[in-house]
């Protein structure tokens, strides 16, 4: 099991510091082995554990190497050359079976470890020798990688934040993890390793923090220009300190519609911290199913309609409502296209019931109206970035009534 | 303010004098240098009237060893540059602390990462790789050249042209700002809209083509080609790790070719294999890509090892330790290459199952990979090494290798990785394993097989200088990003806000500037050895005690390579002859049959390079005409039946005599 | 190559003092075979991708919407007959037979054209109603898989009214022996994978 008793930790700890590097500065530490949580210790120290595992071998080649080149270099007449020599069974023997065993300890400490730090498995304890109750729920967070910033949505407080994370300590948290435009990567060193974050898929983290303290989040996958500074603080609370931190979030005068999460969508860099009071309901579930914008198929429907066989020939020009951004980045609406047929049927019930996008929105961000369009800087971009559109949005043939 | 989408005029595409960076000093200043440097170039082959030499004796040439050697420089000329833009990153990331933002944007930053990257891997390191095994190949199992020797020159000829696509994507347009595998939907259309993927596309579409033509034809050469008498088991450890290497080429480079037409496919003609919405799958470009992505790695440094393998028995004075066992590990190593490239992205979600599988996969690799090792050391054990620069740069291998060997099991522990993953502890790993795995032996073999390519050897002096710059650079530029990593540090970063990052970020800018000295005291050796090349002069054809068949004839060897087919009865086919006292026929000389040389290769690469531009800056009519130039010129080359000569005898005659007169003089 | 019986350690022989020419193109069916290998391997990436998007409708047509099975029988039957017309070529050519071996490649080139009209109709029509490669994964897949082996029957005719130049000029020498049987590998061999396009893509497809 990976849960080593702390003296040997301790041990281990300092003869990894001190075997990476010698000089090392006493102000900054080594985040990825001496985390603040858990999940991230844990893997810290199947690191630690793996490098001690295969210096075993690796110490005594670098070793023999020396003294090879060494103590049989050409000047060296003493030494005893035998020019033929070029098998020995049991050497070869010595010399599968040593890496062999290495490997053997190593593969099934991957397997044990790989299935116990599994992110999308409930954590099983805390700290060491604190299990968690089964009946204890986790906190769960929404987090969406934004071009290029984070938001994270808190269902159970009602609110949501951009670039700022607060957590409860010694609290089993669930992050469920998507994007709006490409791949990213989130990741706090502190609290657990990272998981990709991606357009229209729902990827699943557990973790947990056990002491407070600020620590630092980003986006450990490239994702564009702004990627440099996508990054985010996370602010480890205690109960009490959670709680009167999502009071406060409740007293911003921001709120989170699908129109706002829309705008928030748009590129930018360096977003400063951002509260939300409310969120409306099913906004993280609308950007997995890409269906934030009104009027667009969810994902999870038009799946369902594969799974019966598509819509057939009748479906053929349906294709506003399931253009996401194939013709444009996110963020940069264009017009619609030439005749493309809207909408086939009015949106299914449940199609986002009750969040009051019945009521009229503003369309002129979907329009494309007041912003910038694919050809001009997307918003964010460099000085220079020169970005060129010559792509005709409408494919030939789809454009027919 | 609705600005229109930039017009595609029917002439010039999308291509505006906006595409010229004219505003941008750094640029123009290159470009500039770039201009002299080469006009003097030029305006040199013209005074001295070597165009039609260049064209006669070295672009047309289908003789292997002379495209080795094209190879090799190209390689050379494309590291410069890939080196620079390294230097400018090291520069950059040292400097953007404390709010600065650095002398480049992100614009500029991101496509010097990427163009790093594509340029090291496509054009530094498959070039030196490539031209290594042709040069060396045909020579170690006595043939007189390879199977399909005008292929040989279009492929070199294409991955020279993919080259060209890149650098000039430098001056004209943009590069890619995506990191060097393009992962979709970042490199689709809509985030990528500019010419920067479009570049990368077609560069390494054309230099693919290349590449697994020359992988085709280095198969065929070895196992049609050999010597009588060199069964595979009796074949060079180089060439068995060549032929593996060639079929992992062909075996992956297909599917590079697919997954970048599909990509093509998604931004030109706008389906949807790689897209969010309309069914697309992103994950599946990043899993096709890593199918190559890491057979790729192997094809890098399988070569590498067979060079080790022959620097450390000829140095050593001794036959190679385990031969057979060398030679099952590579087999063992091309297969299990294929079954482990998920472990490039265990932080996509695969579950814990599939991820420890491919994590134990690729741990499984490292056991042949260290009984490898241990081959090597057995060499040297009871030998007497002698330590000239290539036996130095094998020792620096074998000390650097294991480290970046084991911080590659490392991240593939899975949940190791989930920590490590794209930080700048990976960045390091790799490095060390591709710096002190394939360039390492890249520089043990230059200073081995010169003096075989042109009759001197490298001057040891600088080689030394060069030698120790290097590897106290690499050191010193690469372990601090191992620190970096494990202090939370991801890749790709422009700009920094911690401050206390910056002193590792300071000791990796020395390491390159070392590295930078080590690059400048090679450049030197090359110059000195050349002027010096008398005193440096070689004329037994074999200076190193060498083993193996290229040894046995001339250096330079002549266009035939053989007089007279060797005939192989053991293993160290040259060392037995010489133990068992064989005589060079001095008589007898026949006819030999040799490939003519033709000019199509280049014309065709030619055709394909302007077919890339006119695609890349969608000049349809353009690219329309290159590629009905493509389908004219390749029909109208089949029609040409004569394609090879004979050397006569008297020729033959002549050449050996010589050799016979300075072996004589030598002895 | 010529065959070197290792004599005993007296009078080891450590050069070939006769040896014969190489006969020209020796390993040319090899190489040939192992490009055909790499160009299998694209199909099978393409396949690869076909069998994972290839349910992906985008809420639009499937299989069963848009594939006319009779229409691809006749296909199929056209490409199946140009192996075989192809292989009576081979034969006569064997026979050394100049004017059948080029009736018979023309007779290929006919139904090899009725192959690709057919095609193109298919997709001419598909596109006219609007099914077209960008609506959706399922058909961008589909349109690839098809036309990238439409492609290479393009090619293949237009190499093989080459070769019938070539053997009209030159007639059945060895080099143009070869040709012709390297283009033979290369005919059968789409012949194979339009076997396993007809099965997956349109049988299964109606399946599905
Ligand atoms: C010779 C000295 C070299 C130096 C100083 C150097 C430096 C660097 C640096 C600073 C980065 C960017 C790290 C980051 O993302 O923050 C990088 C990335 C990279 N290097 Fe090197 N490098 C060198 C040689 C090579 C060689 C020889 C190769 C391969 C043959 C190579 C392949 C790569 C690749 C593939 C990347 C990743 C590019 C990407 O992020 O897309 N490098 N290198
Ligand atoms: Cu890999
Ligand atoms: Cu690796």
């Amino acid at each position: 099991m990976l849960s080593f008793p702390r003296r040997f930790r301790s041990i281990l700890r300092p003869a990894a510091a001190l075997a990476a590097l010698p000089a090392m500065a006493g102000c900054n530490k080594m985040v990825v082995l001496d985390a603040a949580g858990d999940v991230a210790r844990r893997q810290g120290d199947l690191v630690m554990i793996s490098t001690v595992l295969m210096l075993l071998i690796i110490v005594p080649v670098m070793a023999l190497t020396i003294v090879f080149a060494w103590r049989y270099r050409a000047a060296n007449k003493e030494a005893r050359y035998e020019p033929d020599w070029d098998h020995s069974t049991q050497l070869e023997l010595v010399i599968w079976a040593a890496p062999l065993l290495i490997i053997i300890c190593l593969g099934a400490l991957t397997w044990v470890g790989t299935h116990l730090l599994d992110p999308y498995r409930a954590i099983g304890r805390t700290a060491p020798g604190r299990p968690v109750a089964a009946t204890e729920k986790p906190l769960d967070i929404q987090v969406v990688a934004l071009d290029w910033k984070w938001l994270f949505i808190y269902p159970e407080q009602g609110i949501a934040t951009v670039n700022e994370l607060a957590l409860p300590t010694n609290r089993p948290v669930r992050f469920r993890i998507s994007a709006s435009s490409v791949m990213n990567s989130f990741y706090v060193p502190a609290l657990a390793g990272q998981i990709y974050a991606m357009p229209g898929m729902e990827t699943k983290l557990h973790a947990v923090l056990n002491e407070p303290g600020r620590y630092e989040g980003f986006s450990a996958n490239y994702s564009g220009a702004g990627f440099s500074h996508m990054r985010f603080a996370v602010n480890g609370l205690d109960d009490a300190g959670f709680a009167a931190w999502a009071r406060d979030a409740r007293q911003s005068r921001n709120t989170l519609d699908r129109l706002a999460y829309l705008r928030l969508e748009q590129p930018s860099e360096n977003e400063p911290h951002r509260r939300f009071a409310s969120v409306e309901p099913g906004l993280f579930d609308a950007v997995v199913n890409m269906c934030v914008e009104p009027g667009k198929m969810c994902m999870r429907d038009m799946m369902a309609i594969d799974a019966r066989g598509g819509l057939g020939l009748a479906g053929i020009h349906n294709t506003r409502r399931l253009s996401y951004d194939k013709f444009a980045a996110r963020g940069s609406n264009p017009a619609p296209r030439r005749g493309a047929v809207t909408a086939l049927c009015e949106p299914e019930a449940g199609d986002g019931a009750g969040s009051g996008l019945a009521a009229p929105v503003d369309p002129s961000p979907l329009l494309g109206a007041g912003l910038s369009r694919p050809g001009e800087r997307r918003p964010g971009t460099s000085d220079d970035a020169r970005r060129v559109v010559a792509f005709d949005p409408a494919p030939p043939a789809t454009g027919k009534p | 303010m609705t600005a229109q989408p930039t017009p595609i005029s029917p002439i010039f595409g999308r291509f505006t004098l906006d595409a010229l960076p004219l505003h941008e000093p750094i640029i123009v200043g290159t470009f500039a240098a770039v201009a002299i440097g080469g006009l003097a170039v030029l305006a040199l082959i013209t005074r001295f009237k070597l165009w039609g030499w260049l064209w006669n004796e070295w672009f047309t040439s289908v003789d292997h060893k002379k495209i080795g050697i094209m190879y090799m420089v190209l390689g050379l000329v494309m590291f410069l540059r890939g080196f620079a833009d390294a230097i400018m990153m090291r520069l950059q990331q040292v400097w953007a602390f404390n709010g600065s933002e650095g002398y480049l944007n992100a614009h500029h930053y991101d496509q010097v990462f990427t163009a790093h990257g594509v340029i090291m891997i496509f054009f530094v390191a498959m070039p030196f790789v490539t031209g290594l095994m042709n040069y060396v190949v045909p020579l170690q199992i006595g043939a007189r050249d390879v199977s399909f020797p005008f292929l040989n020159n279009f492929s070199f000829w294409m991955t020279t042209a993919g080259a060209v696509l890149v650098m000039m994507s430098l001056f004209v347009g943009e590069f890619a700002q995506t990191g060097w595998l393009a992962y979709p939907p970042l490199s689709g259309i809509a985030y990528s809209p500019a010419t920067g993927v479009d570049y990368y596309i077609w560069a390494l579409q054309i230099a693919g083509v290349g590449t697994t033509l020359s992988g085709i034809n280095l198969i065929a050469t070895i196992l049609k080609m050999r010597a009588p008498g060199m069964t595979l088991m009796k074949m060079p450890v180089f060439t068995w790790t060549s032929l593996c290497t060639n079929v992992l080429i062909v075996a992956s480079f297909p599917v590079l070719t697919a997954v970048l037409t599909l990509l093509s496919l998604d931004r030109y003609v706008g389906t949807n294999f790689f897209t969010n919405d309309f069914g697309g799958s992103p994950m599946m470009y990043v899993n096709l890509i890593w199918i190559w992505g890491h057979p790729e790695v192997y094809i890098l440094i399988l070569p590498l090892f067979g060079v080790f393998s022959e620097v450390t028995a000829t140095f050593s004075g001794k036959k190679l330790f385990g031969y057979t066992s060398m030679v099952y590990a590579t087999v063992v190593i091309t297969i299990l290459s294929y079954v482990v490239w998920l472990h490039h992205f265990f932080t996509m979600g695969s579950g814990a199952s599939v991820n420890s599988f491919f994590g134990i996969t690729t741990m499984v690799i490292s056991i042949p990979t260290g009984a490898k090792l241990f081959n090597w050391l057995f060499t040297m054990y009871r030998g007497r090494i002698r330590f000239e620069l290539p036996m130095m740069w094998t020792v620096a291998f074998m000390l650097t290798f294991v480290v970046g060997g084991m911080t590659g099991v490392l991240l593939a522990v899975p949940p190791a990785d989930f920590v490590l993953h794209n930080s700048l502890f990976l960045i390091a790993h790799f490095h060390n394993v591709i710096i002190g795995g394939v360039l390492f032996g890249l520089f043990a073999a230059i200073n081995f097989w010169w003096p075989k390519a042109f009759g001197f050897r490298l001057d040891p002096f600088w080689g030394k200088i060069s030698f120790w710059c290097w590897v106290v650079g690499f050191w010193l530029a690469f372990m601090p990003l191992y620190v970096l990593g494990l202090m939370g540090v991801t890749r790709r970063m422009r700009v920094f806000d911690d401050p206390s990052l910056q002193i590792w970020f300071a000791i990796a800018a020395l390491g390159a500037v070392i590295i930078a000295a080590g690059i400048g005291a090679m450049l030197v050796q090359f110059g000195v050895s050349i002027w010096k090349r008398d005193q440096l002069r070689d004329t037994t054809g074999d200076p190193w005690g060498g083993r193996t068949l290229e040894w046995s004839t001339s250096s330079p060897p002549p266009e035939y390579n053989f007089a007279f087919t060797p005939v192989v009865h053991s293993l160290d086919a040259w060392y037995d002859m010489k133990t068992r006292g064989h005589e060079r026929p001095l008589s007898g000389y026949r006819p030999i049959h040799m490939p003519r040389g033709t000019g199509t290769g280049v014309i065709l690469s030619a055709l394909s390079l302007v077919m890339g531009v006119g695609l890349i800056w969608y000049v349809w009519w353009l690219a329309g005409l290159a590629f009905a130039g493509i389908l004219v010129v390749a029909i109208g080359h089949t029609f040409n039946y004569k394609r090879d000569f004979h050397i006569p005898a008297a020729t033959v005659e002549t050449v050996e005599t010589g050799r016979t007169r300075a072996l004589a003089a030598g002895a | 190559m010529t065959a070197i019986a290792i004599t005993p350690e007296a009078d080891l022989r450590f050069y070939d003092l006769d040896e014969h020419d190489h006969p020209d193109g020796h390993s040319t069916m090899l190489g040939f075979w192992i490009y055909l290998m790499s160009d299998c391997l694209i199909f099978a990436i393409l396949f690869a991708c076909y069998a994972v998007l290839g349910g992906n409708y985008a809420a639009g047509p499937g299989p069963k919407d848009l594939f006319e099975l009779p229409l691809v029988a006749v296909n199929t039957a056209m490409l199946l007959f140009s192996s075989i017309t192809y292989g009576f070529a081979m034969l006569a050519m064997q026979r050394d037979q100049l004017n059948q071996t080029r009736l018979w490649l023309l007779i290929t080139a006919v139904f090899g054209g009725a192959f690709l009209a057919i095609e193109l109709y298919e997709f001419q029509h598909l596109i006219h109603i609007g099914a077209t490669p960008q609506r959706s994964a399922f058909l961008s897949a589909f349109f690839t898989l098809v036309g990238t082996h439409g492609l290479h029957v393009t090619f293949g005719t237009i190499w093989l009214f080459t070769l019938v130049v070539q053997i009209s000029r030159k007639g059945l020498i060895e080099a143009n022996k070869r040709r012709l049987q390297c283009l033979s590998l290369f005919w059968h061999f789409l012949d194979v994978i339009w076997i396993g396009v007809f099965t997956i893509v349109y049988l299964m497809g109606m399946l599905r």
